[in-house]
């Protein structure tokens, strides 16, 4: 039944969409998301896929389209990159402020100025405040399933949902994939039906001002639904599990049982950072990886149940908070262990900018620097990586 | 003519739907000319319509929670992207529909609110998207000709000469410096089914008008001249008068350009001084003799263009009666 | 009824801030922005509709003998109504106390 195909991971991902029957796919093309979008027009156009596609002029009206979509009650779909996130940037608060239940897959690409079409996660940083949940794939599979998984969470939660690929490393590589049957997915994801739309038969207001005297009480509303998503995400994950076998966890451990040091890592450089482990795992040494897979809501408990006993924890971030303590990750690291009596130390790296490779030698030499800080203190909050001195 | 406005008989005062689609309570302003047709608007599309609104005054006065003006299903998302947000709804429909979701055999109509700024301005490139990529919609821009919302800035739509607070009338530069940007004309270029110019002080025709557009497959667009007293500087009860008068002076004639045809709805062979239409507002009272000679001199040069338009690719004028 | 602005509870609130009943500001009165009271004479009115068609706070309703009469807990007393009736039959009057 679980046939294997071989796939570029972005036409997967396409086709996993196509799968999830999307009712309006609104986009505009960016390196590396190109080709999603491409793939999904494609299969409109075919008349493989009976959706609207609405070739918008910007990511802006992208995100626009959606909205007003969903709104009538429509799944929906997006993509995007970087600087078509950033130009997107006002509609995501709307989005998840007006709790609609948009999927989109954002292909991770560093933020311009200088301009760059490689990977690393400075465009997802810059939305972590947004209202979004975030999942971050580290291989093709994973990309597939965290699809189906975003739009039954979303349509759960009515939140809106990113699903973070890594931009070539992992969108454009190709990679064995399974795709869930039809039939079941059809049972896992039933359409989609939504209390309050754009209905003329029952007319709603959506976008009224939000007075001071209900502001607060709003945000407090949307804060709650963000914070009760981590259930119906543990429940749509374990559903997954008893279909497929294959089981996804909010924080995700790699020979962590007796783990002395640790990276903390979220994406598909996790599989370069498991491999080096192997390479110091053979030669003894007592190394690990935390992968977070749901960056929003952040899994503060799983997080702290994750890291065991580690003395040191090197977060390896992939994106620049100018100006910040540390890296997007490494500040949250920080902020979850003061919510507990476990005080490892924090090394935090800001590595991989702009696709510039962390190999899984690099991470061994990662690992070597971590074993320093059981003796030494580092020295500064973060340090980026590698760079050219 | 288009077939899909064949059996339509228009309205008049006479038979005019109890319908409103806009309750009362509203705050907009004493005498507010931009709130009116939308009123008159939401009356003639009826309840099977779902509507969306740019960022703006008639925002504001419409949904201050936990009220709302509405009792048609309807949406703000932004301040630029009305346009786009009607695609999604617009594409929504469409989908569902084919895939029996949705049943409702009726048309349901999708309109657009916004003001000048969100149209000639910061929201040109998402109407222009939309009306290049065909979706069936109405777009109706209610032009009071600044940012009222803020504080009265100036926009695209400002007139020549016109006090703002951010094209003051002050002791060199006298008001805003430039003439209204044509977007008639650029709506037109996108060569859509139905548009028309419309104006408060002529109800009937712009309820009829707004009809027209909603029956016209595709995009239409509404270009609606909108008066604003406490923008202005106009005595509420001249709210229409302003109107009326932006039509006989020739500064804001009425046409309808329905498949690329010029339609002009009322001919004005002896119109009136601007220095009429001007002298009764406020934001124009700085105005010197040569800046009034100078406006009348391009009133008169934008009409003529429009006559020749309506001669070169037009159809003869058609009368009205109703007011 | 919608409750005053204040005293609703987040956990109240429908999801997305939506407002679930169309048109309810009609429960918010407008009519105390009024300075002027338009007054109709019935014996000029002919009963047009145009003060009808033209109040922006759509305060007018046609009573059961044809007469549109205006709703003073909306009319803001813009004087529109007056300005444009065709037979000059409604007045505005200054409110008194
Ligand atoms: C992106 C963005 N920029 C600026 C604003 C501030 N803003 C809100 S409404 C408005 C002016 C609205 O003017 P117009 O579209 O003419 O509507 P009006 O209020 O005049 O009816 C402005 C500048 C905003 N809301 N969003
Ligand atoms: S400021 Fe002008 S447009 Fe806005 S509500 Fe008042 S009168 Fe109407
Ligand atoms: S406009 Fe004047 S004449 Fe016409 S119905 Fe109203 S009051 Fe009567
Ligand atoms: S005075 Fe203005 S608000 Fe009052 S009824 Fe007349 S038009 Fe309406
Ligand atoms: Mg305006």
């Amino acid at each position: 039944m679980t046939k294997k195909f071989a796939k570029e991971v972005s036409i997967a991902v396409a086709e996993a969409v196509a799968q999830c029957k999307v009712d309006v796919i609104s986009a505009y093309p960016i390196t590396p998301q190109t080709h999603i979008v491409e793939h999904l027009a494609e299969l409109v156009n075919n008349g493989e896929l009976d959706a609207e596609y609405i070739p918008v002029e910007s990511e802006h009206a992208a995100m626009s389209a959606c909205i007003g979509a969903a709104a009538t009650g429509a799944r929906t779909f997006t993509s995007t990159s970087a600087q078509g996130l950033l130009l997107m940037y006002e509609t995501l608060f709307i989005a998840s402020g007006m709790r609609l239940p948009i999927v989109m897959a954002l292909v991770n690409r560093s933020v311009s100025a200088p301009i760059s079409i490689w990977n690393d996660h400075s465009d997802v940083m810059s939305m972590r405040d947004a209202g979004w949940i975030h999942f971050f794939a580290e291989n093709g599979q994973q990309a597939v399933d965290l699809i189906y998984h975003a739009y039954k969470v979303a349509e759960k939660t009515l939140l809106p949902v990113a699903v973070n690929i890594d931009g070539f490393i992992l969108s454009h590589v190709v990679e064995p994939v399974t795709f869930l049957d039809q039939n079941l997915l059809d049972k896992y994801l039933p359409p989609l039906k939504i209390k309050y739309k754009l209905d003329p038969k029952n007319p709603i207001t959506i976008g009224a001002i939000g007075v001071p005297e209900i502001y607060t009480e709003a945000k407090k509303a949307q804060d709650e639904a963000l914070k009760a998503s981590y259930k119906i995400i543990l429940q749509a994950w374990k559903d997954f599990e008893k279909l497929t076998g294959r089981k996804y966890l909010p924080v995700e451990t790699y020979q962590m049982e007796d783990a002395e040091v640790a990276i903390v890592i979220m994406g598909s450089l996790a599989e370069n950072a498991m491999n080096a482990v192997d390479i110091l795992r053979a030669k003894g040494k007592k190394v690990g990886v935390v992968r977070i897979r749901l960056w929003r809501p952040f899994p503060t408990k799983d997080f702290l149940k994750a890291i065991g006993k580690v003395k040191t924890l090197c977060v390896v971030d992939r994106a620049v908070s100018h100006g910040a303590t540390g890296g997007p990750v490494g500040i949250e690291v920080r902020s979850a262990l003061y919510q507990s009596n476990k005080r490892p130390r924090v090394l935090n790296l800001i590595a991989g900018l702009s696709g510039r490779d962390v190999t899984k030698e690099d991470f061994v030499e990662i690992f070597e620097k971590t074993f320093e800080t059981l003796t030494k203190k580092p020295t500064t909050p973060y340090e980026i990586y590698g760079v050219k001195e | 003519m288009r077939p899909e406005l064949k059996n339509f008989k228009g309205f008049t005062l006479k038979n005019l739907p109890e319908y409103e689609g806009f309750a009362q309570g509203h705050r907009a302003c004493q005498g507010c000319g931009t709130v009116l047709p939308l009123r008159l608007a939401l009356k003639a599309l009826g309840p099977n319509t779902i509507a969306v609104t740019s960022t703006g005054c008639m925002e504001i006065v419409s949904s201050p929670f936990p009220y709302t003006s509405w009792n048609v299903p309807w949406i703000h998302v932004a301040f630029e992207n009305s346009a786009t947000v009607a695609s999604g709804i617009e594409a929504a429909i469409k989908a569902l529909k084919r895939k029996g979701k949705l049943k409702s055999k009726e048309k349901i109509n999708v309109v657009v609110f916004a003001g000048d700024g969100a149209t000639f301005d910061i929201g040109l490139q998402w109407l222009s998207g939309a009306l290049e990529r065909g979706h069936d919609f109405v777009y109706i821009c209610l032009d009071n000709e600044a940012y009222m919302n803020t504080g009265v800035q100036r926009s695209g739509a400002t007139p020549f000469g016109a006090h703002t607070t951010t094209s003051p009338a002050g002791k060199i530069i006298k008001g805003q410096t430039t003439w209204k940007k044509n977007l008639m004309g650029i709506v037109i270029a996108h060569n859509i089914p139905y548009a028309a110019t419309a104006n408060p002080a002529f109800p009937i025709d712009l309820m009829n008008k707004v009809k027209k557009a909603a029956l016209v497959n595709g995009p239409a667009f509404i270009h609606v001249y909108a008066t604003c007293p406490t923008g202005w500087g106009t005595k509420s009860e001249d709210s229409l008068l302003t109107a009326k008068l932006a039509v006989e002076t020739r500064v804001f004639p009425l046409y309808e350009v329905i498949d690329g045809k010029y339609i002009i709805n009322r001919k004005v062979d002896k119109p009136k001084p601007v220095e009429e239409y001007l002298k009764i507002q406020r934001r124009f009272r700085h105005l010197t003799p040569e800046q009034i000679a100078y406006i009348q001199e391009r009133v008169n040069q934008e009409y003529e263009k429009l006559l020749k338009l309506a001669e070169s690719f037009g159809e003869t004028q058609t009368e009205q009666k109703d007011e | 009824m919608p409750k005053d602005q204040g005293l609703i509870s987040w956990k109240e609130l429908a999801p997305g801030m939506y407002i679930l009943e169309p048109g309810n500001s009609k429960k918010f009165k407008t009519g105390d922005w009024r300075a002027f009271r338009p007054v109709l004479d019935k014996d000029k009115c002919i009963k047009c509709g145009m003060c009808y068609i033209l109040c922006p706070d759509i305060c007018y309703q046609q009573d059961q003998d044809g007469f549109f009469i205006c709703n003073l807990f909306y009319c803001k007393g813009c004087g529109i109504c007056a300005a444009n009736c065709p037979k000059k039959a409604i007045t505005m009057v200054l409110e008194e106390e």
